[in-house]
């Protein structure tokens, strides 16, 4: 049972980085539709780094630097160049997956350098809680400090205020004079570093090795959680942790042999992705209530 | 001095045509630029890649079995696209197409008749239109974002045909193989010029023919056409966002289920768990090289077909990974949609301080 919970943490923890990342872009009005070509890129990069270097600092600082650097692409393309956002996402996820499979090709087979668990004397010997709440790596208590910042930052501090302001209705917060290019640039870049991020995770902890499209879907997953979360922190977390369960549950089902074919557990996640966007969308007042306006819609100043 | 973009008073018609040839020379030029980066001689990489594929007639042809299904699936997303509904699920499409064609080898194996093709084909739209009518359905009775519907479909129709291909339908006599049995006689698709190009080549240059006409001049192509570029105004003219989501789903679908089939009864030969090699992704950059325009998409899937080709002479001739053509794909895509950017917009070069802001 322990074992469970702590694979479901380690799964859960990328999707709850790069959802935070995501929604801080929506909430600045931006749709970057991009995050599993930045989560692969992240990803390559994470493990290249490690790989070379052995260290999983390094491993992380580049997983971080990679997704930022695709993602500072989106940025001069949708904001600077004004194109449609929908496409020019699509077009991330495209080349990342196409870059990151270049990248990767020698490291395929390659032993990976693994993100060390924390230990603390005493606390992580703890029975029953010890391990969960004292013994995991140093980044699923990194994403949950992620969540509390982007929470308080967002409502509690002006910078939030200028960034919800942007994504509610450019116009206004330009005319009070507000950079709505630079604070959607600032936003893009800080989806691409918790995107890259929440890849290096998957190469470095979750499962230290490269795989070609290791990320499976997730950063869309990571998407849908936006709008499951109706774009509140918080709810990202819980709906990062319940995704992580439904993704190990269906391992676990796997492993006791039910005789349920192994394929229809492996599309468990998506199955109950489409079933949570089906149930928050059909309520129009939960998404309407927090949706950014603007989101998807380019910001051209009056000259 | 400042690069700014200045809206123009209209769409520019030159650039409209001008962009994507732009975007195809900056995308052989950082080719080049990456080739170099390789340490190979840049004009000889570019000559194996995008004019090798050109030279031979195995290679024309095997470029034509390529762009068949891309076409086919990118004029579906063309019109798709101009709707502005965000079909990108093609490639689960494709394959459900391919395995509700494959029913008919699969459980009639021995029924021989022209009309067993025909089944297959029509199995193959229905398969591929049903399941783009589940994004279409949740997008109109729950308004859940099809983007991440159709996306999540595809991984699920993935694991449906792998299970299939190793469960239930496996060829008995396979060896264990995880394929099925083989298809034969008019299970197959006949060939023209030769023995390798197959009549999905002329299903797709029809399918664009016939969508060309459709978009241009036909109601229902005004329909599509208002529908995306101005909903509001769609509105007041009687017509219904949700029978245009309706109909683009089903659109799309069923082609690219009609290009499953035609993968699998074509140059396949038998069901297996890799259907295709992303075609359902890559058809969506040809639908934005094809500017939307169903003549422009075969122009286009041509295009792209020379970029499968091309990354697999550059794997055999220069010892570049084939994973090139995906990074010069994803890489064509970004330059088409930056150089669209000039239709609607020019550059201009503002001298320092020349343009202050006169009487905010």
């Amino acid at each position: 049972m322990e074992a469970i919970i702590l694979t479901i943490i380690t799964a859960a923890t990328p999707l709850l980085l790069a959802a935070m990342g995501e929604l801080v872009v929506e909430r600045s009005g931006v749709l970057n539709l991009g995050v599993e070509g930045m989560m692969v890129v992240g990803a390559v990069c994470g493990f290249g780094a490690a790989y070379a270097s052995g260290s999983v600092t390094l491993g992380i600082l580049a997983g971080i630097a990679g997704g930022m650097i695709i993602a500072l692409l989106f940025a001069i393309m949708t904001q600077t160049f004004l194109s449609n956002q929908v496409a020019t996402g699509l077009a991330l996820t495209l080349l990342g997956l196409g870059v990151s499979g270049l990248i990767g090709e020698s490291f395929v087979g390659v032993p990976g350098v693994k993100l060390g668990q924390i230990y603390i004397p005493l606390l992580t010997d703890l029975p029953y809680v010890g391990r969960i709440l004292f013994g995991q790596d140093i980044l699923v208590y990194g994403s949950v400090a992620l969540m509390m910042a982007t929470s308080y930052v967002l409502f509690k501090t002006r910078t939030g205020l200028v960034i919800r302001a942007v994504g509610g209705n450019h116009h206004s917060a330009h005319a009070l004079g507000y950079n709505v290019i630079a604070v959607r640039y600032a936003a893009i870049l800080f989806g691409g570093a918790c995107a890259g991020l929440a890849g290096a995770y998957l190469s470095l902890a979750y499962t230290p090795q490269w795989v070609e499209n290791m990320t499976a879907g997730r950063g869309w997953i990571a998407l849908a959680l936006v709008v499951f979360a109706s774009w509140m922190p918080v709810r990202i977390m819980i709906g990062a942790y319940l995704f992580g369960t439904i993704w190990i549950l269906g391992l676990v089902v796997q492993a006791m042999g039910y005789g349920i074919p192994s394929q229809l557990l492996s599309s468990l996640p998506y199955l109950v992705t489409i079933a949570a966007l089906v149930i928050i969308s059909g309520n129009r007042t939960l998404t309407k209530i927090n949706s950014p306006a603007m989101i998807g819609q380019p910001f051209v100043p009056d000259r | 001095m400042k690069l700014i973009l200045e809206k123009r008073p209209q769409r520019s018609a030159k650039m409209a045509l001008l962009s994507p040839l732009l975007a195809i020379a900056l995308t052989v030029f950082f080719g080049g630029v990456i080739f170099a980066l390789l340490g190979l001689n840049p004009l000889r990489a570019l000559y194996v890649y995008f004019l090798e594929p050109l030279t031979s007639w195995w290679s024309i042809q095997e470029l034509v079995i390529k762009a068949a299904p891309l076409v086919l699936i990118g004029v579906g997303l063309a019109v798709c696209f101009e709707a502005k509904v965000w079909n990108i699920g093609a490639e689960g499409q494709l394959t459900m197409g391919a395995l509700a064609g494959s029913m008919i080898p699969v459980f009639f194996t021995g029924w021989q008749s022209p009309l067993t093709l025909v089944a297959m084909l029509v199995l193959g739209i229905i398969g591929g239109a049903l399941f783009g009518a589940i994004p279409a359905f949740l997008k109109t009775r729950f308004n859940a974002n099809e983007i991440l519907t159709s996306l999540m479909l595809v991984y699920v129709a993935g694991y449906l045909a792998d299970w299939l291909v190793r469960g239930p339908w496996r060829d008995p006599d396979g060896f264990n193989f995880p394929k099925s049995v083989n298809f034969e006689g008019w299970q197959v698709l006949p060939t023209i010029f030769g023995d390798r190009i197959h009549i999905g080549a002329i299903l797709a240059v029809a399918a664009a023919l016939v969508l060309a006409f459709v978009m241009a001049k036909t109601l229902k192509g005004f329909e599509i056409r208002i529908m995306g570029n101005a909903p509001r105004a769609g509105m007041f003219s009687g017509f219904s966002p949700k029978k245009t989501v309706w109909f683009a789903m089903l659109l799309s679908g069923g082609l690219a289920g009609l290009a499953g089939i035609c993968e699998i009864a074509g140059p396949a030969g038998h069901l297996q768990p890799l259907i295709s090699p992303g075609y359902g992704f890559t058809a969506i950059i040809v639908a934005f090289l094809g500017r939307l325009n169903p003549i422009g998409v075969i122009f286009a899937g041509v295009m792209l077909a020379i970029s499968y080709l091309g990354g697999e002479s550059a794997q055999i001739d220069l010892g570049v990974s084939a994973r090139i053509s995906q990074v010069f794909q994803g890489m064509l895509l970004f330059f088409i949609l930056a150089c669209d950017t000039l239709i609607l917009y020019r550059i201009k070069l503002l001298s320092g301080g020349s343009r202050k802001v006169t009487g905010a």
